[in-house]
């Protein structure tokens, strides 16, 4: 019960990232491999100003300005001069500016570990005989169902939402239908990045920042997303708990916990063998 | 005011050494029927490219209602008020009939309608959504697409994929609406159909409509006035049932 619960928590958070991958790959087409390492500058910025003024609260919208901030200048500085270069150019670059993020949180906050206790201090409750649970995963668990819910929303609802549908369904029509392309995808980054900004809040309950902070999870969520069906929003979601589900268990039993990473990644060869457009990806029809 | 909707001085375009299309003079009234025809790879498409913003003049330029858009990106010239259709039919297909309207109604100022306003689900959003919705109908309804309007528009049959298309592009409220080989694939009782709609929109909107077409019923029953490109120039303009009538013309077409 409590593996689950947990399972589904770390799920939680691996589907917010995930969330930032899918939806720019949606919509610019590109995979933006530095979406880790906003997460990694996301609890940085967590850290630094929770040590400053002690008051999470601050430190957290800090932290989501920040990172709003940052992916809308990466996507700038970075991606926009490439909207037309190959995809190889973009991915090369994406995994540059990751490089560079790292490289500036090692020459900033050096690479040991930094520990932040935020939402730990929530302690933990029992639920029923002998279940007890940290307040945190329940946190987790519920703030991130809310942010789904309301993405889902936005998405689906509103003009915003449906520009960016159009957009990546079809770039070129879009615009000439009088959509700012350029527009709804820095809403894009924007919105992804916000997204990473909780995700290092939910992540930093269960390991210390240091500067690859964002690699691994950033990694996992990808795969996430790719299990799910890249581009593909409710694949997303459902790759990340999957995902998280799959590790936590693994981790609860003895014997295959030190292959838990294996275990993953291996899930997820073996869902694309099946279904290589991922869970709920887009089948791909071809026309003669 | 301008004399005309839709004037292009001297406009031309080469990709490399090919010259694409090279000095049209296209002088458009307003509210006017016109026809741009042509065997195939005369240039008529790379028209419509280049004052829709897809592709940029390397000579001369262009004005709509007096006012020069070269240079502007694609969605400027769409809120200045060109709209298109395409010869390839490029709907948002997995989006459903109404959606596509409503994307063509993105960017008309009374939907204003921030995405914080959304995100937070205020209630001029709401008020906002429901009325762009209404608005969709309404000019569903005109083309007879209101019934089917959650369908998704992959699943529409040819002939009203084509109307929806119509329909998504008068969602942006052009003042200059262009549509390339609206009849395309389409059977004789459709093109009826079709002609009747055009002449509706245009008198129903107020509307100046540049056609391309090669189905001559089409552009004889409808077109006003014609332009006739041949390798990228211009081979005959005037009145449609004169050009078409030109034995130059039907050289162009036929051969010797």
């Amino acid at each position: 019960m409590v593996t689950l619960l947990d399972g589904l928590s770390l799920g939680a958070i691996y589907a917010l990232i995930a969330l930032g991958y899918t939806m720019v790959y949606g919509i610019a087409k590109m995979l933006n491999f530095a979406h880790g390492d906003v997460i990694m500058v996301g609890a940085y910025a967590i850290f630094t100003v929770f040590s400053i003024t002690g008051n999470p609260v601050i430190a957290f919208i800090v932290s989501i300005i920040l990172c709003v901030v940052l992916g809308i200048v990466i996507e700038k500085l970075a991606y926009k001069p490439l909207r037309t270069a190959s995809p190889l150019a973009v991915l090369i670059t994406a995994i540059g500016v990751s490089n560079l993020l790292q490289g500036l949180a090692q020459l900033i906050f050096g690479t040991e570990p930094k520990s932040v206790i935020i939402l730990n201090k929530l302690g933990s409750v029992e639920i029923a005989d002998g279940i007890i649970l940290n307040i945190s995963t329940i946190v987790t668990l519920v703030l991130s169902a809310i942010i789904m819910i309301v993405l889902t929303l936005f998405i689906k609802k509103t003009k915003t939402g449906r520009a960016m549908l159009a957009v990546s369904e079809d770039k070129g029509a879009a615009q000439l239908m009088g959509v700012n392309v350029n527009k709804i995808i820095m809403i894009t980054f924007a919105i992804g990045s916000a997204l990473a900004a909780f995700a290092s809040l939910f992540y930093l309950i269960k390991i210390p920042v240091s500067p690859s902070f964002g690699a691994l999870p950033g990694i996992k969520a990808f795969a996430a997303a790719v299990i799910g069906g890249i581009g593909s929003i409710p694949g997303a979601m459902v790759g990340g708990i999957l995902l998280g589900l799959v590790e936590n268990i693994c981790l609860s039993i003895d014997v295959i916990a030190p292959y838990t990473t294996s275990i993953e990644f291996g899930l997820l060869i073996l869902i694309l063998l099946v279904k290589p457009t991922g869970i709920l990806g887009k089948k791909i029809r071809e026309k003669v | 005011m301008a004399e005309y909707m839709l004037e292009t001085k001297n406009l031309g375009i080469s990709f490399g050494g090919l010259k694409a299309v090279q000095e049209l003079n296209l002088k458009i009234k307003k509210k006017e029927l016109y026809g741009l025809v042509g065997p195939n790879g005369a240039g008529k498409t790379t028209v419509f490219n280049i004052i829709t913003g897809v592709y940029k003049p390397t000579t001369g330029t262009f004005l709509l209602d007096g006012e020069e858009l070269k240079g502007k990106k694609e969605e400027v010239i769409n809120h200045k008020g060109i709209a298109r259709t395409f010869q390839n039919i490029r709907l948002f297909n997995n989006m459903s009939v109404i959606r596509n309207v409503m994307v063509g109604l993105h960017n008309q100022p009374e939907f204003r309608c921030d995405p914080f306003t959304s995100m937070f689900r205020l209630p001029k959003h709401f008020s906002s959504e429901k009325e762009m919705r209404e608005k969709a109908k309404e000019i569903l309804r005109i083309f007879n697409l209101e019934e089917e309007r959650n369908n998704l528009a992959c699943n529409l049959p040819y002939g009203k994929q084509r109307k929806l298309e119509i329909a998504r592009a008068l969602a942006t409220n052009p003042k200059l609406l262009l549509l390339d080989e609206p009849a395309a694939g389409m059977n004789p009782s459709e093109t009826q159909e079709l002609m009747d709609t055009i002449r509706f929109v245009r008198d129903e909107f107020d509307m100046t409509i540049l056609l391309i077409e090669h189905d001559m019923k089409l552009v004889s029953g409808i077109c006003e006035e014609v332009t006739v490109l041949n390798f990228g120039q211009e081979l005959a303009q005037g009145k449609t049932s004169d050009v078409l009538n030109n034995p130059e013309v039907i050289k162009a077409y036929l051969g010797d």
